[in-house]
């Protein structure tokens, strides 16, 4: 009991005084899923509600697969990019594997089919209310897509957060594809496994602990703008 | 603008279906530019269905639809409809406009000045910026026959344009058709309202079950209705 006791006084510790080893991950790790996230808007947002306007063969089985990626397991992206970027891939002579760069790209693999699936939800909706009137008003299909993103912002922050707390909270692609270095590709979750395994716990936990105050903020963030918006619906 | 009027438009033996029911049948008739149009009707008429084959949004299960006018080409540009329920976009109330006109290929230098414009005669200035979902149902449906209108349409068509609003909210509606009328635009208007029939229709296309009964100058429509659905309608009786 004690032991925890101690474990989380000294995780406080490095939180109040902000470690430097602490705060490296820390930054490392929201730039690898912040950028991650943005990739996987502006490949997700688009794609999704492309798959809810135009009507194509296969629109359905399109739908039902972007639904089933939504449950990718990280170490088989983690695995399947490891696999792309390693020195005899297609992509081996970009030396990206180890690198910050390689985690970005198999978190955005990760999240860009939540993203896209959400979206698609959202706009699919919203095209039932608005399709007559867009159509009257001489909007293509094409065009449509950009008019529906911006009318569902609100809905669609939601998609996004999502995405960004599954980014966040994944181990198994970043483990694989970054490899836990040290002041290179160490990120909060990793060096939670890590230092766990270790028994350095008070770093775990300090992680820990600002790995769900940053989700709650997230959550929370969601729901005041939801509530902000409420007027404008 | 294109040249040429795009008027008349001509239908021939029109039927429409939805689940293997025939809810437009044999529908020809022509309308012309000029007067205002009335699409008269009780509920289920048809007259909302009609509407929007003539507008292009729905496709026939027979006959044709033809804008038969020098200008018929350009069809598509050169009308608008204004809708029971509008979908006003999350934007303000001049954005929605603008959103039209950039539809419709107006350069930007024109359109701030065009806003301006509409917007003023349909009586919301005051309302340019606020979100247009904050506006009232009154107000929003102005400013929907203000983005119709907005582009100059030689052909506006509008589908019970009043029927979720108060008395004065729709005599504020119908001022603006009035206006929108004197600028020259068609007007073609499906309504089941006889009071509003007879303050605003020159001609009358009377509707019943998915068929067309009369076609007739509003006059003598409501003097001497020639079939005993429209005496009956006239004279306020239930129709089905």
């Amino acid at each position: 009991m004690s032991d925890i006791a101690h474990a989380f006084a000294a995780a406080f510790g490095l939180i109040v005084t902000r470690d430097p080893g602490l705060l490296e991950i820390v930054l490392l790790s929201l730039r690898v899923s912040v950028t991650a996230v943005a990739l996987a808007s502006l490949i997700g947002l688009p794609l999704g509600a492309a798959v809810a306007l135009f009507r194509f063969p296969g629109r359905r089985a399109v739908a039902v697969l972007l639904s089933a990626l939504m449950g990718l397991p990280p170490v088989v992206v983690g695995l399947i990019v490891y696999l792309l970027l390693s020195r005899s891939g297609p992509f081996g002579v970009l030396g990206l594997l180890f690198t910050p760069l390689a985690m970005i790209v198999a978190q955005t693999v990760l999240i860009a089919p939540i993203v896209a699936a959400l979206a698609r939800q959202v706009v699919e909706d919203l095209w039932v209310e608005y399709s007559e009137q867009l159509r009257s008003l001489g909007a293509t299909p094409g065009g449509a897509i950009w008019t529906l993103l911006w009318d569902g912002r609100f809905s669609l922050v939601t998609a996004v957060l999502a995405g960004f707390g599954r980014a966040s909270a994944e181990v198994g692609a970043v483990m694989i594809v970054g490899g836990n270095i040290d002041h290179v590709t160490r990120v909060m979750t990793t060096a939670i496994a890590l230092e766990t395994s270790k028994g350095d716990l008070p770093l775990a936990l300090g992680l820990g602990l600002i790995l769900i105050t940053l989700s709650l903020i997230v959550n929370g963030a969601a729901f005041v703008l939801r509530d902000a918006t409420r007027g404008h619906r | 603008m294109a040249s040429g009027t795009i008027l008349p438009l001509q239908l021939d033996d029109l039927a429409f279906e939805a689940v293997g029911k025939r809810l437009i049948d044999g529908i020809s008739l022509t309308i012309g530019g000029g007067p205002r149009t009335i699409i008269l009707g009780p509920n289920g008429a048809g007259k909302s269905l009609l509407l929007r084959l003539c507008h292009g949004l729905l496709q026939p299960a027979a006959g044709t639809i033809r804008w038969r006018g020098p200008g018929a080409a350009g069809n598509g540009r050169r009308q608008a409809m204004v809708f029971q329920h509008p979908v006003m976009l999350r934007r303000s109330a001049a954005a929605n406009i603008d959103y039209a006109l950039r539809l419709k290929r107006i350069p930007r230098t024109l359109r701030r000045a065009r806003i301006r414009e509409v917007l003023d005669d349909t009586g919301l200035s005051d309302l340019a910026h606020r979100p247009a979902r904050t506006l009232s149902i009154g107000e929003q449906q102005r400013l929907a026959l203000a983005r119709a209108w907005a582009a100059a349409p030689e052909v506006l068509f509008l589908d019970e344009p009043t029927a979720n609003l108060d008395p004065s909210a729709t005599r504020a509606i119908e001022d603006v058709i009035a206006a929108i009328d004197l600028s020259g635009t068609k007007i073609v208007m499906t309504t089941h309202d006889l009071g509003q029939a007879r303050r605003l229709a020159d001609e009358i296309v009377f509707l019943h079950r998915g068929r067309l009964l009369e076609q007739r100058p509003a006059v003598e429509f409501f003097a001497r209705p020639l079939t005993a659905e429209a005496a009956a309608f006239i004279e306020g009786k239930l129709l089905w």
